[in-house]
């Protein structure tokens, strides 16, 4: 089975709002800083003052990887599959895949847009990428 | 005047395929070996450090190694950091040498990834340094990890396939002259260009080998070195740089930690690139050490494969580097890997390379990497 993300206490809301189809992110009210991912305190200053906004889910492609080998049996049936990193406008990076039928035309700069996989018997959602036109 | 830090004993197992191998038979039989080619006796070493296991994961490995070995150490500790483990262990050893806490301290290190794991327990197991809430969801694998680096590296500086691969090919060129390397048939740039692509743009001779190995170095303390009867090389500077765990979490995809890293270990030392003599560079994919050969100063960026391609990487070119064929086609054995970089430097200060031996090596720099390109530990040897 695929990894269903298990929450903790630094990103809880982060995944009940991805439930609700909604991307967050945390921005540090320390020192203005946008955090890659949520946790309990700043990386550039330390304070533990963070606040989450939602972002408008459009982004870019800052690199991206072509997978041929699963990491786990659970992933074989959906090789080739398409692994980025993705910038989002307001200054974030998530790891992602990138969905769609033109998923493996994907190049570096390529705009996209998260869409939200459902996965697992509780039908999780799980923020992905989609090229945008 | 202060104690300094030299290598006194190297040794390493068979590499590849050991049957009847064990995690720490394997420890064990580098350990004796090690201690044996310094001159000592295992009641000698009064420190001890070990890395980690991906086939006996134990959280206190190195009590397990002391209790299974039989020592008795007044300094112990493990040391996990993936890919700079033995780099890092290196440069712990010459702390505690240099500050009297120990005389002689054994680094030991060894897993048999081949045996003891299936091939696909092993790509499962290594994908759990993968973020459990951010990456591994995404299904990212070790190799796919660095190919993220290797597409937007390869991007920025216009590098093409010929030039990831010459550094393989030379690896693999090397491996043929050392009669312990796990792959000793040579290949050529078709050969990568045409392996399997594991993920784009990385194929399969792209990436490390998986193998059992093991491997251990005794530092001591230069006045304690003395009188053994090796050759003397000493650890003249190390240096580390950390800039991130998770590639997702990078500050940059193409500048690294191993350019602080390199930049204290020359200082220390009081040497720069130009004065090394061999280089032993961690090479888990080839793409790893194009931006580590780059980012250390022996190359411009986006120029180190036009000079593989042109022969300087090996042994009488410019940066001779990886003169036993690198975790590509030595072997790499967990901790053991980057393990297998120090002793090769070791042999080659001491003159006991062979057919692999560059000519008057007095100076080498030996570099590891953990994580994806997150840990850096470099460190540079000097004969005396
Ligand atoms: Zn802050």
């Amino acid at each position: 089975m695929k990894p269903i993300p298990a929450a903790n206490a630094d990103t809880q809301a982060y995944w009940e709002a991805a439930a609700k189809e909604r991307l967050l992110y945390q921005v540090c009210g320390g020192c203005s800083h946008t955090l890659s991912y949520p946790r309990g305190v700043c990386p550039r200053c330390h304070s533990g003052d963070l606040a989450w906004r939602e972002s408008s889910g459009r982004g870019r492609i800052v690199t991206f990887s072509i997978v041929h080998r699963a990491p786990t049996p659970a992933f074989k049936a959906d090789v080739p599959y398409v692994l980025a990193l993705v910038d989002f406008d307001e200054g974030f990076r998530l790891m992602m895949n990138v969905l769609g039928d033109d998923a493996l035309d994907t190049k570096i700069g390529d705009p996209v847009e998260v869409i939200f996989e459902a996965r697992g018997e509780a039908q999780d959602k799980l923020p992905q990428a989609r090229r945008t036109k | 005047m202060p104690a300094r830090a030299a290598i006194t004993g190297v040794a390493e197992t068979d590499i590849g395929r050991v049957e009847g191998s064990t995690v720490m038979s394997l420890h064990s039989q580098a350990a004796r070996d090690a201690i044996a080619d310094a001159g000592l006796e295992p009641e000698d070493i009064d420190g001890v450090l070990c890395g980690y296991s991906t086939v006996e994961p134990h959280m206190m490995l190195s009590s397990v190694f002391c209790e299974y070995f039989g020592l008795k150490p007044t300094f112990t500790t493990a040391i996990s950091a993936g890919g700079a483990t033995a780099c890092i262990m290196l440069a712990t050893a010459a702390a505690l040498v240099e500050a009297n806490k120990c005389r002689h301290v054994l680094m030991v290190m060894g897993d048999n990834r081949l045996t003891g794991l299936s091939r696909s327990g092993t790509v499962a197991a290594l994908a759990g340094v993968g973020h459990p809430q951010f990456e591994q969801p995404y299904g990212m694998t070790i190799p796919a990890a660095y190919a993220l680096v290797a597409q937007a590296y390869l991007h920025e500086y216009g590098i093409g396939r010929d030039e990831l691969s010459a550094l393989a090919v030379t690896g693999r060129k090397h491996a043929g002259l050392h009669p312990k390397a796990q792959m000793r048939e040579p290949i050529t740039l078709e050969d990568v260009a045409d392996s399997r692509v594991i993920a784009s743009p990385l194929n399969l001779l792209d990436c490390c080998l998986i193998s059992d190995g093991g491997a251990a170095v005794v530092v001591s303390s230069s006045a304690a070195a003395r009188d053994l009867p090796n050759v003397q090389v000493e650890v003249l500077g190390t240096g580390q740089g950390h800039t991130h765990e998770h590639i997702f979490g990078a500050p940059s995809l193409t500048s690294f930690g191993c350019a602080d890293s390199s930049r204290i270990a020359f200082g220390e030392a009081g040497v720069k690139p130009a004065d090394i003599d061999v280089t032993e560079i961690y090479d888990s994919f080839t793409i790893t050490l194009l931006v580590e050969l780059e980012s250390i100063g022996f190359f411009e960026k986006g120029e180190a494969g036009q000079a593989a391609l042109g022969g300087a990487l090996e042994i009488g070119g410019r940066v001779p580097c990886n003169t036993h064929g690198g975790l590509l086609s030595f072997g790499h054995a967990g901790a053991a890997g980057g393990a297998f970089h120090i002793i090769e430097a070791v042999r080659q200060l001491r003159g006991q390379a062979d057919a692999r031996q560059v000519a008057n090596a007095e100076l080498a720099f030996v570099h590891g990497d953990g994580g994806i390109l997150s840990a850096h530990c470099s460190t540079v040897l000097g004969r005396v």
